[in-house]
């Protein structure tokens, strides 16, 4: 197998992330978006890993993985928040920080 | 300077290897372009399932079967169902909502396209034609193990190296990963608490 086909379909998922985050407007599916950027990121570390013949990449990719189930908790805390706030999860209605 | 060492160009080249590589790809990225497309939050989160699932067939592929059993267990069985939590609470309507993406996604799928352009192109232009090594390398104890214990690397699963090296060099990493997630899991009650 070829490196950079993991690689490239890391790149895939990664940018198809890029858009979710920025088209989005639904809380939860920004978060959905995110879980995907960090699968991308997961890809490449345990092919470098496999290419290397080192473990540390496999290390790091369980570190994101624990990390990826914090960030999902306290998201989808804050979600639940501004939907208590503002019965809505509408990210373009969230904007009390516009001038 | 390992990386040079190991890229070895008379690897055989493995048909099975690839087709199922090929399959997943695209069976991934069809969920993951369904992902972020679909209308209907649920029908996401489902999705997301299938991309979660063929990126651990690709860590086996890989021959990290301890991060793909990780993966199943984490992702599939707990942040996807913390998604789905998720979902029934912000109450989204379950048959659809129209206004779930932006009307102005094409600034967006600009930005995707523009980066994957140029990830593409840089990864080609430093990696070229770089091959893995074989399947019956990668399922080799690392290396490093083996010469630390001055015997011959065997053939055989790697997870008993990659807790080695979590409780040995990454032990610090490791320990701070559990304070982060205990503080996370605070954090996520103190605020989803009823006042």
């Amino acid at each position: 197998m070829l490196l950079n086909q993991f690689l490239i379909l890391s790149a895939v998922l990664f940018a198809i992330g890029v858009y979710g985050v920025i088209a989005r407007r639904n809380g939860v599916a920004v978060l959905m978006s995110i879980e995907l950027i960090l699968n991308a990121v997961n890809i490449n570390l345990v092919a470098f890993s496999a290419m290397t013949g080192t473990l540390a990449g496999q290390v790091f990719a369980l570190f994101v993985i624990a990390i990826a189930a914090a960030e999902v908790g306290v998201g989808l805390a804050i979600v639940l928040v501004i939907y208590r706030n503002r019965r809505s999860i509408d990210l373009d209605e969230v904007d009390l920080m516009r001038g | 300077m390992t990386l040079l060492a190991t890229v070895n160009s008379d690897v055989p080249f493995n048909v099975a290897q690839n087709v199922g590589f090929g399959v997943i790809a695209v069976l991934m990225v069809t969920g993951a372009l369904r992902v972020v497309t679909t209308n209907n939050v649920v029908h996401a989160a489902l999705w997301l399932v299938l991309v979660l699932a063929g990126a651990a067939a690709q860590f086996i592929l890989l021959a990290a079967e301890f991060v793909a059993i990780t993966q199943v267990l984490v992702y599939i069985g707990a942040i996807v169902v913390l998604f789905l939590f998720g979902v029934m609470l912000t109450r989204a309507p379950i048959r659809g909502e129209a206004g779930l993406t932006r009307s102005n996604w094409f600034g967006g799928a600009l930005v995707g396209v523009l980066l994957l352009g140029l990830l593409s192109f840089t990864l080609l232009d430093t990696f070229g034609g770089d091959r893995l090594p074989a399947d019956t390398r990668l399922t080799l104890r690392p290396a490093a193990v083996s010469q630390a214990e001055g015997t011959e690397p065997t053939a055989g699963s790697n997870v008993g190296a990659v807790s080695d090296s979590i409780f040995s060099r990454y032990l610090i990493p490791f320990e701070a990963v559990s304070v982060l997630l205990t503080a996370a899991l605070i954090g996520a009650i103190v605020l989803a608490r009823k006042e």
